[in-house]
C-alpha cells in the first residue's frame, strides 16, 4: 500500500510484507516477464494471486506450527530484483575439494554468474547455465517443465517464487546421456546488505540419463539474509540422480528451500540433505512417483547449535504402484537449537505393492534443545508395506560407559559416538572425495570448529587431513 | 480361491449388528433443540444445586463461541444441534429400591445385551451402573462397596449426596472450555457414573458402566468422574451399544480421572455403538473426551479400549503425568469396516520427573473405512528422565480402506527417551498359507491372525471384557482377506 511506488532499483531495506511483495510484483511485472513465453506470464499472475490470498505463513498453519518466521521477518531486507555486476567469478567460486572434479555452476545472490557464456551446450547435448538465458534460448524446453511440479500445494513461498521467477540454474540432460562428472551448484550470498533473495532452478533429466548434482548454499559473511529457493526436478523414465544438498549459512540467515521431484517410470533418486549451519533452515521436499517401479532414498543429517532452527518437511506421494521410498533423517541438537521433522507418506488408492519407510532420530545434548517429530503415514491401499519410526534421546549410556572403561576421555568418547551416529547418513554419500570432505566437516562441526566456513562449504582452505580422534584406536 | 475369499468377506462384512433392537420403554424428553432453556430444564429436572447450573451455563455460553473442529481426518456431515433431544430418560415413578422394581422391559434389554444385572450382581462380583439414554437406571452392589467407603453411584446421585466432591473435581481434568464437544457435554450432560475410592482402599470388584442409547433422535451426553485417593486402586469397565437406526445419533461423553499419590486406575472400554449399515447409513457419532491426571507421585492411569462400533469415532484418551514417577498407559484396538471412520489415539503429557508412558495402538481397517491414529507425546522441560514407547500398527484388509498415522512427538529435554514405531501392512500371506496348510479355513485363519495381532491389547482387558472383545473382533473381521 504505502509501497506502491517501490522501484526495482530501490535499494532501501524494508520489512517484507505481503503488501510489499504484491506491490513490488505489480511494479516489476513488465520487466520480469520480458522474456516470458505467454503461459509463464499467466502463471506468474496466478501465483501472485494465490500468494496474496494466503500471505506469508504463520504458526497457526499446521505445516508451520513449529517454525516461526517472526524473527526472520523482523529484520529489514533489500529485495533483490537485479543482478550483481562486476563480480570476479574466479575469486568467488573456486572449489578445492581435493580430487573432486565437478562442473561448477555459480550463483551469487540468486543470480547465475559465469566467466564466459551464461548457458552452455556441451558436446553430449547437456545444457547447463542460467535459467533466464534458457528462457530466451530454449523456451519450449523450459515451458514443458517450469511450474509443472511445484503446482498446487498452495505453499505461499513457492507461489511467491513462481511470481518472481528471474534467474537460477537450468540443467538439461538429454535421453540416454550420462553426465561424465558431477555438477556442482554453488549458491553464495555475499553482500553488505541484508538481502531478500529468490531463485528458481529447473533440472530436467531425460530417459535413461544420469546426473550427480551437488547443491551448496553458503554465505560469506555474517550479514542477515532471507532466501526463498525453489527447485523443480523432472526425472524421465529410468533416469538416475544422485542429489546432495549442503547447507552452511550464517546464523542470521533464513533459508526456505523447496524441492519438487517428479519421477517417471523406474526413475531412481538418491537425495542427501546435509545441514551444518544456518539461522533458520526449512527444507521442503516434495516427491511424486508418476510412474511405476520408481525408487527414492532420502537421507538427512542436521547438526544444530546456538539458536539455530531446522525444519525438514518431506512429502512423498506414492501415486503409482510398485514404488519404494525410504527416508532417514538424523539430527544432533545442541544448546538452544530446535529441530522439526515432518514426514508425510501418502499411498494412493491405486499404488499397489508400495514399500515406504520413514525414520527420524534425534539426539538432544542440552536441556534447552528441543525437537518436534511427526512421521505421518496416510494410506489408502492394503497391498503395502509401510513403517515409520522416530526416536529422541541422548547418547547411548552403555556405549559411553564402554568407551570410558577403556580409558577414553569423556570428550573423545562423546565425539566418537556422535560421529558414529552421523556416519550412518554420511556413509551413504557415493562421491568419494565429497564424502571425505563432509566427514571432515562433520567432525569439525562436532568439535565446534566449523562456524561458517570463511568461504563456502566446500571451500575450506585447510589441507586434507585424515580422520583422527584423540584416542588410541588400538586399545579398543 | 479369490472368489471364495471375496464371498467370505462379503458375508462377514454384511453380518448384522446384533444389538440393533429397540426397547419399548416410555421415555421422557426435554424439548428438542439446544438453548439456555434446555440447559436450565435439564438442571431443574435433576434438581441440581446452584453451582451445577452455573457450571452448565458457563459451558453453554462458552460453547456458543466455539467452532466445530475440522482438523480430524473425518468426513462428518453437518450436525443440526437444534434437531436433537438433549435429554431423554426412561420414565420412572421413583428411585428403584431393588431390581424387582425396575421396568421388566429394561431388564430384558440388559439381558439381551448380555449383561444380566441380576446375575452379575450375584455371580460375577462386578458392580454395574447401567445408563440408558441419558439416565442411570440401576447401580448394583452399592451397599457392598459402601462397606469399604467406596462411592459408586450415578452422577445425579453424586451431585445430590456428595456435592463437595463433585464441586471439587468436576471439570478439573477436562475444563468446560476444553473443546467443542466437551463444552457441549458440560452444558447438557444428563448423567453418568461417579466413583470415589478413599485412601488406601483397593476396590475388591471391578466397577462397570453400561451405556445404551435407546430413544430416537437423542444425543447421549454422559459424564464420568473417577477419583482415586492416595494409594487406592480401581479397575473400571465401560461398554456401550445402541439400536439400529437410519439417522445418525450423537454421543458426546466426557470421562475424567484423578489419581492421587500412589493411586492406580485402570479404565477399560469396549465400544460397540451401532456403526451404521454397510452403505454407511445411520450409526452413532462418537465424540468423546477422556482424560486422566496422575496428580500425585507414583500414580498410574491405564486406558484400554476396543473400538468396534460407531459411524464416526473421535476419541483421544489422554494422561497428564503431573506427579513424579507417574505412569500412563494406552492400549487400543480400533476396528473399522464398511464406511466407518475412526480418528483415535492418545496424548501423553509428561510434566513430572521420571514419568513413563506406553502407547500400543492396533488399527484394523476393512471395507471402505478409514482408521487413523493421532497421538501426541510431549515431554516438557522439567520432565527429566522420562520415557515413552509408542507402537502403532495398522492392518489393512481390502484395497478400498485407509489407515493413517499421525504421531506428534515433542521433546524438550535431553535426559528423556522417546521411541515411536509404526507399521502398516496387510495380513501376511505366509501366515495365512501356513494356517490353511494345516487345515484351517480362511475364515478361522484370519480370526486367529487378527486376534494374535491384537493380543497385546486384549490381554490388558479384564477377563470378562476380553472374551467379549475377542468375539467382537471375530465377528467384525473373520474372513476379510485382502
Amino acid at each position: 500500500m504505502q509501497d506502491a511506488g517501490y522501484k526495482m532499483q530501490d535499494s532501501v531495506r524494508r520489512n517484507i510484507t505481503k503488501e510489499l511483495m504484491a506491490a513490488l510484483y505489480r511494479e516489476c511485472r513488465e520487466a520480469l516477464s520480458v522474456n516470458d513465453y505467454p503461459a509463464l506470464t499467466v502463471l506468474r499472475d496466478k501465483a501472485i494471486r494465490s500468494f496474496e490470498e494466503s500471505g506469508f505463513p504463520t504458526t497457526k498453519l499446521e505445516a508451520w506450527k513449529n517454525t516461526s518466521l517472526k524473527e526472520s521477518f523482523s529484520t529489514e531486507y533489500k529485495v533483490v530484483v537485479q543482478p550483481e555486476t562486476g563480480v570476479d567469478v574466479q575469486k568467488v567460486f573456486l572449489c578445492n575439494i581435493p580430487h573432486l572434479d565437478t562442473a561448477i555452476m555459480g550463483q551469487l545472490n540468486s543470480w547465475y554468474v559465469s566467466k564466459d557464456v551464461p548457458l552452455m551446450k556441451l558436446g553430449n547435448g547437456i545444457i547447463m547455465g542460467s535459467l533466464a538465458e534458457a528462457l530466451k534460448q530454449y523456451p519450449e524446453l523450459v515451458e514443458a517443465h517450469l511450474g509443472k511440479y511445484s503446482g498446487s500445494n498452495g505453499d505461499a513461498f513457492t507461489s511467491l517464487n513462481t511470481a518472481f521467477i528471474m534467474d537460477g540454474v537450468f540443467i538439461y540432460v538429454p535421453d540416454d546421456v550420462k553426465s561424465p562428472k558431477p555438477v556442482q551448484i554453488i549458491n553464495v550470498i555475499h553482500s553488505n546488505e541484508n538481502l531478500f533473495l529468490q531463485s528458481r532452478n529447473l533440472i530436467v533429466l531425460g530417459k535413461n540419463s544420469r546426473l550427480s548434482l551437488v547443491h551448496c548454499d553458503d554465505s560469506y559473511n555474517q550479514q542477515a539474509s532471507f532466501s526463498n529457493v525453489v527447485t523443480e526436478i523432472h526425472m524421465g523414465e529410468a533416469a538416475f540422480m544422485d542429489h546432495y544438498k549442503l547447507q552452511n549459512l550464517n546464523n542470521s540467515s533464513t533459508l526456505i528451500s523447496s524441492s519438487y521431484f517428479e519421477l517417471e517410470t523406474a526413475a531412481k533418486l538418491e537425495s542427501h540433505y546435509i545441514s551444518l549451519n544456518g539461522g533458520l533452515l526449512r527444507n521442503n521436499l516434495r516427491l511424486r512417483f508418476n510412474g511405476p517401479h520408481g525408487g527414492a532414498n532420502v537421507y538427512g543429517i542436521y547438526l544444530m547449535d546456538r539458536k539455530q532452527h531446522i525444519d525438514n518437511q518431506v512429502f512423498i506421494d506414492h501415486a503409482s504402484p510398485d514404488c519404494t521410498s525410504s527416508e532417514l533423517f538424523k539430527g544432533i541438537l545442541d544448546e538452544h537449537s530446535s529441530g522439526v521433522f515432518n514426514g508425510h507418506v501418502l499411498v494412493r488408492r491405486d499404488a499397489q505393492r508400495t514399500n515406504a519407510y520413514q525414520s527420524n532420530r534425534n539426539i538432544l545434548l542440552t536441556e534447552t534443545a528441543k525437537v518436534n517429530s511427526k512421521p505421518f503415514l496416510e494410506i489408502y491401499n492394503d497391498d503395502v508395506k509401510c513403517s515409520h519410526g522416530s526416536t529422541t534421546g541422548q547418547l547411548d549410556q552403555d556405549a559411553m560407559y564402554y568407551l570410558r572403561q577403556r580409558g577414553i576421555g569423556e570428550d573423545s568418547a562423546r565425539m566418537l559416538l556422535m560421529y558414529a551416529y552421523a556416519d550412518e547418513v554420511i556413509s551413504k554419500i557415493d562421491i568419494e572425495p565429497l564424502r571425505y570432505r563432509i566427514e571432515d566437516m562433520v567432525k569439525k562441526r562436532l568439535q565446534g570448529e566449523l562456524q561458517i566456513c570463511e568461504a563456502c562449504v566446500l571451500h575450506c582452505n585447510t589441507p586434507e587431513r585424515p580422520m583422527e580422534f584423540m584416542i588410541d584406536m588400538s586399545k579398543i | 480361491m479369490e472368489s471364495d475369499q471375496n464371498k467370505i468377506i462379503g458375508e462377514v462384512t454384511q453380518s448384522d449388528y446384533k444389538y440393533g433392537f429397540v426397547t419399548d420403554i416410555e421415555t421422557e424428553y426435554a424439548p428438542k433443540g439446544l438453548s439456555e432453556d434446555t440447559v436450565r430444564f435439564i438442571s431443574a429436572k435433576k434438581n441440581e444445586p446452584a453451582f451445577m447450573l452455573e457450571f452448565r451455563l458457563k459451558a453453554y455460553r462458552h460453547w456458543l463461541t466455539m467452532k466445530l473442529p475440522t482438523w480430524a481426518h473425518l468426513d462428518i456431515p453437518p450436525i443440526d444441534f437444534q434437531d436433537i433431544y438433549f435429554y431423554a430418560a426412561p420414565k420412572k415413578k421413583k428411585q428403584y429400591e431393588s431390581l424387582d422394581q425396575v421396568d421388566p422391559e429394561l431388564l430384558a434389554t440388559f439381558d439381551k445385551l448380555g449383561i444380566s444385572l441380576d446375575e452379575q450382581k450375584k455371580l460375577a462380583g462386578v458392580a454395574v451402573d447401567a445408563v440408558i439414554d441419558s439416565v442411570s437406571v440401576k447401580t448394583t452392589f452399592s451397599e457392598t462397596l459402601a462397606k469399604y467407603g467406596i462411592l459408586f453411584c450415578s452422577m445425579s446421585e453424586a451431585v445430590q449426596n456428595h456435592p463437595d466432591l463433585v464441586k471439587q473435581y468436576l471439570g478439573s481434568v477436562v475444563p468446560y472450555t476444553d473443546n467443542y464437544y466437551a463444552s457441549l457435554n458440560s452444558a447438557v450432560f444428563s448423567d453418568g457414573s461417579f466413583c470415589y475410592i478413599p485412601k488406601g482402599v483397593r476396590c475388591p470388584v471391578e466397577l462397570s458402566t453400561y451405556f445404551r442409547i435407546n430413544a430416537a433422535n437423542t444425543g447421549q451426553f454422559e459424564r464420568t468422574l473417577i477419583v482415586a485417593d492416595e494409594g487406592a486402586y480401581v479397575s473400571y469397565m465401560e461398554g456401550c451399544t445402541a439400536p439400529q437406526r437410519d439417522e445418525n445419533q450423537l454421543h458426546a461423553a466426557v470421562v475424567e480421572i484423578v489419581a492421587m499419590k500412589d493411586a492406580q486406575v485402570k479404565y477399560s472400554t469396549v465400544q460397540n455403538w451401532y456403526p451404521g449399515d454397510k452403505n454407511g447409513k445411520g450409526g452413532i457419532y462418537n465424540f468423546v473426551t477422556k482424560r486422566g491426571i496422575c496428580k500425585g507421585s507414583n500414580s498410574k492411569i491405564s486406558w484400554t479400549q476396543v473400538e468396534t462400533g460407531s459411524a464416526v469415532t473421535w476419541k483421544y484418551p489422554s494422561c497428564i503425568l503431573l506427579g513424579d514417577n507417574s505412569v500412563g498407559e494406552f492400549y487400543s484396538v480400533a476396528v473399522t469396516n464398511n464406511h466407518q471412520q475412526a480418528d483415535t489415539g492418545t496424548k501423553m503429557m509428561h510434566l513430572g520427573r521420571n514419568t513413563k508412558s506406553t502407547v500400543i495402538s492396533k488399527g484394523i481397517s476393512a471395507g471402505k473405512s478409514n482408521n487413523s491414529y493421532r497421538g501426541l507425546v510431549r515431554i516438557s522441560k522439567n520432565a527429566t528422565n522420562s520415557r515413552n514407547y509408542s507402537q502403532c500398527d495398522s492392518l489393512l484388509l481390502g484395497s478400498a480402506c485407509g489407515a493413517h498415522t499421525w504421531p506428534y512427538i515433542q521433546v524438550e529435554n535431553k535426559s528423556s527417551i522417546v521411541e515411536h514405531e509404526a507399521t502398516t501392512s496387510k495380513i501376511s500371506e505366509d501366515q495365512l498359507f501356513y494356517c490353511q496348510q494345516r487345515g484351517m479355513n480362511a475364515e478361522s485363519a484370519i480370526g486367529l491372525i487378527v486376534n494374535g495381532y491384537a493380543k497385546e491389547v486384549l490381554k490388558q482387558l479384564p477377563m470378562e471384557f476380553a472374551v467379549e472383545a475377542q468375539k467382537l473382533l471375530s465377528i467384525s473381521l473373520e474372513g476379510s482377506v485382502g
